[in-house]
């Protein structure tokens, strides 16, 4: 305030949610720019606040990643965490948390692990409703092999295996995810920290197949190949181009890269018993009718 | 619904439910599998007895995926299995090295079909023994177990799970089309009596703030488990990794941690391996099988016998890890070998490879799906004895 001498900065030896952190394995392997960072420090606040708030208990979460850059995620967050095969996550995952109920189970993965290689566990898992929470950290390229054309790549894009430009036409996940059957389906990129945010703590307190895409700027391979620049111009076109809608439609959700709005919300949030739900009570029918 | 978890007393099982109900007996409460021909019946029945005896049996969207829920619900905390036949099993391979990898115990049976590829689904063959112990990338060790009959089958269950736990590996159990779709009597003892043979699982009594999950701390090889929601906040990968089960990507680290992988079963190989080996005193020809070829050979020892050739019989119940130290003993006394295996020669190079040019090695195989003439079995322990056949062939 005017007039007041201004108070000693304090230094702090460690950020707030630090705690949530591996920080003896940093610095991390991501490069400068890249969304996936900012992605697990928005989990790591959410999760903060849902333990804060009693909501949640750290000793039995567990975060399950399978390969590629946001596979690492796993690796840099203390908790239960568990690195597994390329597009292994899912299914690893719902070993796990059929086997104990009781733990909250969340898979951060990017998109080539998702659903390229893993596609097929990510649309059954959807279908079964298993209490998961599926974070999509989408960067549209494989970034750690060397910027080479993924599921959700845009068409026309010069990725390192597609040099007369991608000619298949990419995924729009909210779209996939709703079909497959997700209860809970959100997209924000890493600008809507705050609404990501939000995202993931409803996700993580509802039950059933939640799916959160993640539109991440990936500057060295994604931004350079698609000519969009660096981190910078990569969140400068994300503030241009997405646009948060009360419903959005699905069916809508593709993106382009070419001035189509990302669009951005909640797609869905629906209740449809869980995998372990529906099996207790289809058993218990059976049962009773074999009495 | 009250259900009895071990179904004690004479029971008349195809192998493959025999399986099943060793696995339950055995402790097991997870399963994942996916349909495939021979091994469908595992699956059939845990679906209908793991449910009501607090277990889950789920079918996945494919082969790759069941290993992996096996993975994670062994981190979960319960003992879990998959079963499948040759197709799947090469499925399973990167996952199942992702087990020998993080250490999970876990069962993998392979009711073995006549391959490659998709082969001749409903009949049998032993040609997945060297798949068994090289099938996924890398250098790492496993242990797997041959039944011979229903009643092994349910009784190498328990091996398996016990094994697994012990040593924290894989265990794959390689029944075949054969054994597992043969029904046969199969007497299940006291459930006191197996649950007293159960191994727990290694969890550590250490504190959460003073553990590392890759450090074996009582000087074994095999370091203790945690699972997941214990407070520990473990982190575990298929990366190459430290004793904090962080990755560390050079070639000290990968020394240091697969050569423990793979010391674990080899410095215990002798502790782990099971055999039977009859009438080896002053034996001319020691004949070799494993699973169902332990059984065809009887009349051939029979009329070798009479043939004046002495015939002892090795019948491997671990066929990794191989005794190789008993091969090389045995090769000093024999003159020769004689391996009867479904299969145009897997065990048998194994045996060549141990007898190290001391005794005659003889395969005995064929290429899957047929039975085996009694004269041929005759004629390949009278060439491994160095004796002149005397039957017609």
């Amino acid at each position: 305030m005017a007039g007041e001498k201004p108070e000693a900065a304090e230094v702090k030896e460690s950020h707030p949610l630090d705690k949530y952190l591996r920080i003896e394995r940093f610095p991390h392997i991501f490069c400068p720019g890249c969304g996936i960072g900012t992605t697990m420090n928005v989990f790591a606040s959410a999760v903060d606040d849902l333990i804060k708030q009693g909501k949640l208990n750290p000793n039995t979460l567990a975060v399950v990643s399978g390969i590629g850059c946001s596979g690492r995620v796993a690796g840099y967050l203390r908790f239960d965490s568990f690195h597994t095969t390329h597009g292994g996550a899912i299914p690893f995952a719902t070993g796990l948390k059929l086997a104990n109920p009781e733990l909250t189970v969340v898979v951060i993965s990017g998109d080539g692990d998702l659903v390229a290689i893993g596609g097929n566990h990510f649309i059954h898992a959807a279908r079964r409703n298993v209490d998961l929470n599926v974070i999509c950290i989408d960067n549209f390229i494989y970034g750690m092999t060397g910027g080479q054309v993924g599921p959700t790549t845009p068409l026309g894009t010069y990725a390192s295996t597609t040099p007369y430009g991608n000619y298949e036409m990419p995924f729009n996940l909210p779209h996939l995810a709703v079909s497959s059957g997700a209860v809970y389906v959100a997209r924000w990129t890493t600008l809507h920290t705050r609404r990501l945010k939000d995202s993931i703590k409803e996700a993580l307190v509802k039950k059933g197949y939640c799916f959160i895409e993640v539109i991440s700027p990936c500057p060295e391979l994604f931004g350079r190949h698609s000519r969009i620049g660096k981190g910078l111009d990569m969140m400068r076109y994300f503030q241009k181009y997405a646009v948060v809608e009360e419903n959005p439609d699905p069916f809508k959700a593709d993106i382009d890269f070419s001035g189509k709005p990302i669009i951005c919300g909640k797609f869905v949030d629906r209740e449809r018993p869980s995998f372990l739900e529906t099996m207790k009570n289809f058993m218990d029918k059976s049962l009773e009718q074999t009495r | 619904m009250q259900q009895r978890v071990i179904l004690e007393g004479m029971n008349f099982w195809q192998g493959d439910i025999a399986i099943a109900e060793g696995a339950i007996a055995a402790g097991c409460r997870f399963f994942a599998g996916y349909p495939i021909t021979p091994a469908s019946e595992v699956a059939e029945r845990l679906s209908a007895r793991l449910p009501l005896v607090g277990g889950i049996a789920i079918q996945m969207e494919n082969e790759i995926a069941s290993m992996l829920a096996v993975i994670g619900a062994s981190w979960g905390g319960v003992k879990a299995m998959t079963a499948t036949s040759g197709p799947g099993m090469s499925l399973k391979m990167e996952a199942i090295g992702l087990a020998a990898m993080m250490e999970v115990p876990c069962v993998v049976v392979n009711v073995q079909r006549a391959g490659p590829s998709t082969g001749l689904p409903t009949l049998w063959a032993q040609a997945d023994v060297m798949q068994a112990r090289w099938g996924s990338h890398g250098d790492y060790e496993i242990i797997a177990l041959a039944p011979s009959s229903a009643q092994q089958c349910f009784d190498l269950m328990i091996d398996a799970f016990n094994l697994a736990e012990e040593y924290r590996v894989p265990v794959i159990v390689l029944a075949d089309g054969l054994i597992g779709h043969m029904t046969e009597r199969v007497i299940v003892p006291p459930a006191k009596e197996i649950e007293a043979r159960l191994v727990p699982r290694k969890y550590t009594k250490r504190p959460t703030n003073d553990f590392l999950p890759y450090k074996p701390y009582d000087g074994s090889l095999v370091p203790d488990l945690v699972k997941a929601g214990d407070g520990y906040y473990i982190h575990t990968t298929g990366l190459t990794h430290d004793e904090r089960g962080y990755p560390q990507m050079s070639a000290e680290a990968q020394e240091r941690l697969v050569k423990r992988l793979v010391a674990k079963i080899r410095n215990n190989a002798k502790k782990i391996a099971r055999y039977s080996l009859t009438d080896a005193d002053n034996a001319d020809v020691i004949i070799v099988t494993f699973g169902m070829t332990s059984r065809f050979v009887k009349p051939a020892i029979e009329e070798a016998r009479r043939q004046g050739v002495k015939v002892g019989h090795l019948r491997l119940i671990t066929v990794w890890p191989f005794p190789e130290w008993l091969i090389e003993e045995l090769a000093e006394k024999v003159s020769g070998f004689c391996v009867v295996e479904m299969n145009l020669g897997q065990i048998f190079y194994e045996v060549e490879r141990c007898a190290r040019g001391k005794a005659r090695t003889v395969l005995c195989g064929h290429a899957g799906g047929g039975l085996y003439e009694i004269e041929e079995i005759t004629k390949s322990i009278l060439d491994a004895s160095g004796a002149k056949l005397k039957v017609k062939m």
